[in-house]
């Protein structure tokens, strides 16, 4: 038996004359989709797989599937001849390319057995000069082949075709089976002393954890600082019993090379170095030789979601193998330009960053590590005075301890890398998007995201603040009661079915939905949002409710607010501004009070008509009554929006009328805590510019409780109320609608229009499930922008949460539910 | 809609309508029920009724989302209580012979003019009493329009667009009924929803002997017609720029003697700076309907693209560019796609040029320097151009208040753009010079400023 053993992740070249019995050898180890085969492209672009005049475009076809595949990671093996250098040569630099290594196996068959094999294929029409042909290329290929750039060329012959087993080597790269935790220590540089400091203070004794973690070094353990080969004796120490990773960084290579009697130019901190190993003798100097050549690029840890890199590692390159994958984790992605202080000047990869990994680096001295993009710099310059930093994984906890001196004096001052402006990429939101949410995958389709990003550009407040956007909700099923279009009967049965056994009834202010964002200090909005202001207020479409009144009405929410600004410095709440007509004036004159006005001069005018019709002794009986009502139901319209509608000037007379703590600086998320906890905190702020959510909770299971319930909806309804908002006071997960809102039927007069009693059984055909739908998608999203948000995850990935709510409203439903 | 006449006896009005004053009839309507019956039938004064009894859920059900004005698709609707087109065509069929003139049992009646009063207690007006009276007087009408108030609640909300019209006078009845036929939809001047083929031939027909002579045809025919278009029309109307041409039209200013629009020389400007940069590929962020792209087309420019954010305003551009039907080769030089001054965009990149025309000034201040690095930090074009209002030019216009267009977020001043162009130039490493656009005022300055920003290092 031979074993080949073959990188996880490679392109596998296949070369052997036709008949040789690679297509045969391929089925037997790799799975169908694995094997790309040039017979099979050509038969692709040309009906005829021995079509050799296709050959060309065959290849370009070839090229471009692995291509794809090697991009998304993939496996692949290239069945064609590939007898010549020239078709080789094509497919190592495509392998190159992607960063994937690359292996051949040569199956060297003699010409007869491949002229037997041919001749018994009936499509196999050419000739054996073809096969002596290739024989030729082959033999001129195998003395060199191991120069065409393959990591291995494995040689079957004979017996060995049959017997051979493929084995799969893991890349070195690849440790995503360590699951930590980790603490993940930025670069030391020689401060021996400052690393005991911090090793000690993160809990490690002696280089153990007693909790079991992992410690992972981001390199640059050496130079500049007062005793490198202190700092590369505790951290060997730890790799080799297993209580540490390091990945290596630019000093350690260079530091190596000059050990070595290598020609280095000594500078930038490699001359302290070398001093100090001076002083160590032989065996220490090449155990740490050893060690240092040792190290690796890059280690991906966690299953993948933790990339340690010494100067970062842009996704492409996660757990792949090249020269530049080596060169961009050690050196970054430099531009090839220097600045005024001859440093080279730096790509800022992490700003384009949209990877799920977290990657965490060093490198570059700041004077705070600061995340972007879900990525993180730990080098805050311990050796030049500044901190020596670790991160504590998963809990993206900062811990660090402060340098005891200035060991080396920067070439350039330590800049504070500041907060990256936080733009935002097209490829962020564009196109068919799968959103990943806690409670599965949600669909945004193009056309709806192309109409959400015209409303995000033109009309929405400032994206940063923007971390939230209400979901639609649902109206209950139908009701079936005489003269009701919805009652609470069929919430409550809905919910009871669910498995739900306690609901609160929360009043349904009768504004328009607003969310409210609010800071305790500008310093405070700026470190949580990266913005300036103390907070803002938007619509459910993410628009600013006022023009230059914004402003005074955030100022006196944040003043209404101050209680819970003072347990977080920053808060998102959920609520309706009132009252409708602050928002609503135009849509209210122009739409519902000009119905109102035609009714009101058309329908006395009809019923006198009618009257005097009926005086003169013709039958108007039915066409009058119906007129009357139609008098009295216009007349109830009318007083339906009036409700609605006070005078506002200024910020005066407006109200916002909180329901929800969305989000705070409460670790876990706010949202998805019970609403019993939510009404009772807002109930402990009382100002004038805040309405109370009037609110009462249902035992489900007592028949007596819901009739209650109903009995109050009715009282508010009467009372000239919109509703009520049914939701289970703790949301029990799953495909359960969020909230049921369950509206009077006088304010459904405006819904659905003043005579819509009239017509009940039409409207009962009405249909929910895209609504319900919907809304559970929003409410997904909504809770995933804001888990985002919590996690500190970075601002596009919050971003692309809301912009997809935004464009789930874009899809067209019964505007009436 | 009432219809009374006083002439003797009055009972004949009966005869005319081909309805008989006893009776209550009932004709059935795709959405509702139009109603005719007699409040009064003496001989001295008979009145007919129509009532027109509209479901509003039916009409709404029976309309789908094709209907050319979306708030027909309403259930909150006027067209119960107004007096619409749904009214007129009504009317139309209810009273086809009347409206034909023709009447076996009164023919002298038919062909002569009668005293006749018409009520229509809400009538969907817009432009007013006013206009009410001027589309009915000219053929001879005594007319009484009283405006309706919205909401007498609400006394602070004012007038509504209906009116209460009632007209009187002596005419035939078959040219009373035309004239409404005709100008109750007109004075509506909602988008119908029966569109009919034939609509232009049933204009003709019903305004037979008075339409032609109607000083105010032009607005007539227009109102009546737009609806024909109303479906293109409703399209595109809600898919332009808001308010697009609002600025083209504002009074330009008095001592101004040169009349050509600003937009017009604004392209000019950019066109021949372009030309004098030898800008070889252009990006025009915030195209519009690619009036700029018309242009550097014309030029001779190689390659143009053009960027919007309104997937809707690119399609107007592919429109009026004719994308579908240019040549290859032209068709290679043009490129049109979606996306966002504030969202980095690898597609921006690798242009001479960049054109920000009348783009800034949309976008809300913090979102300045979102842009500034999507353009300047990303892209990096050789060159930027970025024009903008200049506000001290304000009081030049006679008629402005506040901002030049609804969508402005801001208009800066010389001084204001300059800060802000220096600060952009300093930070991405450009050199930026000034040039005015369209007459420069010694006090004022030019009506819009242009900034020219050159990449360092390119020269």
């Amino acid at each position: 038996m031979t074993e080949i053993r073959v990188p996880a992740l490679s392109l596998v070249v296949l070369v052997g004359v036709s008949g040789s019995g690679k297509s045969t050898f391929a089925r037997k180890h790799f799975k169908p989709t694995q094997i790309v085969s040039s017979d099979h492209c050509r038969g692709l672009v040309s009906d005829d797989e021995n079509d050799q005049a296709a050959t060309p475009e065959a290849f370009d076809l070839l090229h471009h599937i692995v291509g794809v595949r090697l991009r998304r990671g993939l496996l692949t093996v290239v069945d064609a001849t590939n007898v010549q250098w020239k078709a080789r040569e094509a497919l190592v630099a495509l392998a190159r390319s992607h960063d994937v290594l690359c292996d051949a196996i040569v199956l060297d068959v003699p010409e007869e057995v491949a002229v037997a094999r041919n001749a018994s294929r009936p499509d196999r029409d050419f000739g054996s000069h073809v096969i002596r042909r290739q024989r030729n290329d082959l033999r001129k290929s195998l003395s060199k082949i191991s120069r065409d750039g393959f990591r291995r060329v494995h040689v079957l012959r004979g017996g060995e075709i049959d017997d051979a087993v493929i084995g799969y080597e893991k890349a070195w790269t690849d440790k995503r089976e360590l699951t930590g935790p980790f603490d993940v220590i930025g670069d030391v540089h020689g401060c021996a002393s400052e690393l005991e400091t911090l090793l000690a203070t993160l809990g490690y004794q002696d280089g153990v954890h007693p909790g079991g973690r992992t410690a992972v070094f981001v390199g640059d353990l050496v130079d500049r600082g007062p005793d490198s080969p202190g700092v590369l004796r505790r951290v060997m120490g730890m790799v080799e019993r297993g209580t540490a990773l390091c990945v290596s960084g630019n000093h350690e290579q260079k530091l190596v090379r000059a050990l070595n009697g290598r020609k280095v130019r000594v500078a930038h901190g490699l001359e302290t170095s070398l001093e100090q190993f001076a002083r160590e003798d032989d065996v220490f100097t090449g155990r740490a030789k050893a060690f240092m050549e040792g190290l690796i690029s890059h280690y991906v840890l966690d299953g993948g979601r933790l990339v340690v890199a010494h100067a970062g590692l842009k996704e492409a390159y996660h757990g792949r193998a090249s020269g530049r994958v080596r060169s961009f984790a050690l050196y970054g992605d430099t531009t090839g330009e220097t600045d005024e202080y001859g440093l080279p000047v730096r790509y800022p990869w992490a700003e384009e960053y949209r990877g799920r990994a977290m990657v965490v680096y060093g490198h570059t001295p700041t004077t705070h590590a600061e995340w972007v993009n879900n990525t993180i710099c730990l080098d805050t310059g311990a050796v030049f005075g500044g901190r020596l930093t670790a991160l504590r994984y998963p809990e993206r906890e900062l811990v660090s301890v402060p340098a005891e001196r200035v060991w080396y004096e920067p070439a350039r001052p330590l800049a504070s890398r500041g907060r990256e402006p936080d733009v935002l990429d097209i490829r962020d939101v564009t196109g068919d998007r799968y959103v990943e949410t806690s409670t599965g995958t949600v669909k945004i389709r193009e056309e709806n995201a192309t109409a959400a990003l015209e409303i995000m550009s033109r009309f929405a407040v400032d994206p940063r603040w923007l971390v939230y956007l209400p979901p639609t909700m649902a109206p209950p099923e139908t009701s079936k009661k005489d003269g009701y279009l919805e009652h609470p009967d069929e919430a409550f049965a809905e919910f009871a079915a669910a498995g739900v056994t306690r609901v609160v009834c929360e009043e349904k202010h009768m504004g328009s939905r607003a969310i409210v964002v609010l800071a305790r200090t500008p310093a405070d909005a700026q470190a949580k949002f990266g913005v300036e202001g103390t907070g803002t207020i938007f619509t459910r479409t993410g628009r600013p409710f006022f023009g230059d009144l914004q402003e005074e009405f955030v100022a006196g929410l944040r003043e209404a607010f101050a209680p819970l600004l003072e347990d977080s410095p920053w808060v998102v709440l959920d609520g309706e501004l009132l009252p409708w007509s602050a928002k609503a004036g135009e849509l209210i004159r122009s739409q519902y009070a000009s119905v109102g006005a035609a009714a009101g001069a058309a329908l006395p005018v009809v019923v006198t008509a009618l009257e005097a019709a009926a005086g003169r002794g013709l039958d108007v009986g039915p066409v009058l009554d119906r007129a009357r009502r139609r008098e009295s139901n216009a007349a109830r319209f009318r007083e339906a929006y009036a409700r609605y509608c006070e005078p506002v000037s200024g910020v005066s007379g407006l109200r916002f009328a909180p329901f929800q703590i969305l989000a705070c600086a409460e670790g876990a998320t706010a949202v998805t805590r019970p609403h019993d906890w939510h009404l009772d905190r807002l109930a402990a702020v009382t100002h004038p510019l805040v309405r109370a959510t009037r609110h009462t909770y249902v035992d489900l299971e007592k028949e007596d409780r819901r009739q209650a319930a109903v009995d109050w909806w009715t009282a508010l309804t009467d009372a000239g109320g919109e509703g009520m908002v049914v939701k289970p006071v703790a949301h029990p997960g799953g495909r359960v609608q969020p909230g049921i809102k369950v509206r009077g039927p006088e304010y459904l007069r405006i819904i659905y229009g003043p005579d819509y009693l009239e017509s009940l059984d039409e409207l009962r055909r009405r249909f929910l499930g895209r609504k319900r739908s919907l809304a559970l998608r929003e409410h997904s999203l909504g809770i995933e922008a804001l888990s985002r948000l919590a996690a500190g995850e970075p601002f596009h990935r919050v971003h692309e949460a809301v912009f997809s709510v935004l464009a789930l409203e874009c899809e067209p439903v019964d505007p009436r539910l | 809609m009432t219809i009374s006449t006083t002439r003797e006896p009055a009972t004949d009005l009966g005869f005319l309508l081909h309805k008989h004053p006893d009776r209550v009839q009932e004709f059935p309507r795709a959405f509702g029920v139009a109603h005719v019956f007699y409040p009064e039938a003496t001989d001295q004064r008979c009145t007919a009724a129509l009532l027109l009894d509209v479901d509003p859920v039916r009409l709404a059900r029976t309309r789908g989302r094709t209907t050319p004005d979306f708030s027909l698709g309403q259930y909150v609707n006027d067209r119960p209580y107004a007096a619409s087109s749904l009214l007129s065509t009504a009317m139309a069929e209810v009273f086809r012979t009347a409206r034909s003139g023709r009447c076996d049992a009164r023919p002298e009646l038919a062909r002569s003019a009668i005293p006749l009063e018409i009520v229509l207690p809400a009538l969907p007006c817009r432009g007013g009493p006013t206009l009410a009276r001027r589309l009915f007087e000219p053929m001879g009408w005594d007319v009484t329009a009283d405006p309706i108030p919205l909401d007498p609640a609400f006394p602070e909300w004012g007038d509504s667009r209906y009116v209460t019209l009632t007209l009187k006078g002596e005419l035939r009845l078959a040219d009373a009924l035309n004239h409404l036929y005709v100008l109750l939809p007109v004075l509506d001047d909602a988008k119908h929803y029966w569109i009919a083929e034939d609509e232009v031939d049933k204009l003709i027909r019903a305004g037979e002997g008075w339409l032609a002579a109607h000083p105010d045809l032009t607005l007539i025919t227009r109102r009546y017609l737009n609806r024909r278009t109303a479906l293109t029309r409703a399209a595109f109307a809600r898919l332009a720029e808001v308010g697009d041409d609002e600025e083209e039209t504002l009074e330009p200013p008095a001592e101004e003697e040169v009349r050509i629009p600003l937009n017009t020389l604004r392209r000019d400007a950019v066109v021949e700076t372009l030309a004098e940069l030898q800008a070889r590929s252009v990006i025009d962020l915030g195209c519009g309907s690619g009036q700029l792209i018309s242009a550097l087309l014309d030029q001779g420019v190689p390659k143009i693209t053009g960027v919007d954010v309104s997937a809707h305003t690119l399609m107007i551009a592919a429109r009026r560019l004719k994308l579908d039907r240019m040549g290859s080769r032209t068709r290679e030089r043009v490129d049109l796609f979606q996306g966002s001054v504030t969202y980095t965009d690898a597609r921006f990149a690798g242009y001479d040029a960049a054109v920000l025309m009348e783009v800034v000034e949309h976008l809300d201040p913090p979102r300045l320097p979102a842009m500034e690095r999507v353009v300047f930090g990303a892209a990096k074009p050789t060159y930027v151009l970025v024009t903008t209002p200049n506000a001290e030019y304000n009081p030049r216009y006679a008629n402005l208040t506040g901002l030049r267009h609804p969508d402005h977020r801001f208009e800066w001043t010389r001084a204001e753009f300059r800060e802000w162009a220096g600060s952009v130039a300093e930070r991405y490493g450009y050199q930026v010079e000034h040039r005015p656009v369209g007459d420069d005022d010694p006090d004022v300055g030019s009506p819009t400023q242009m900034a020219v920003f050159v990449k360092e290092g390119s020269a």
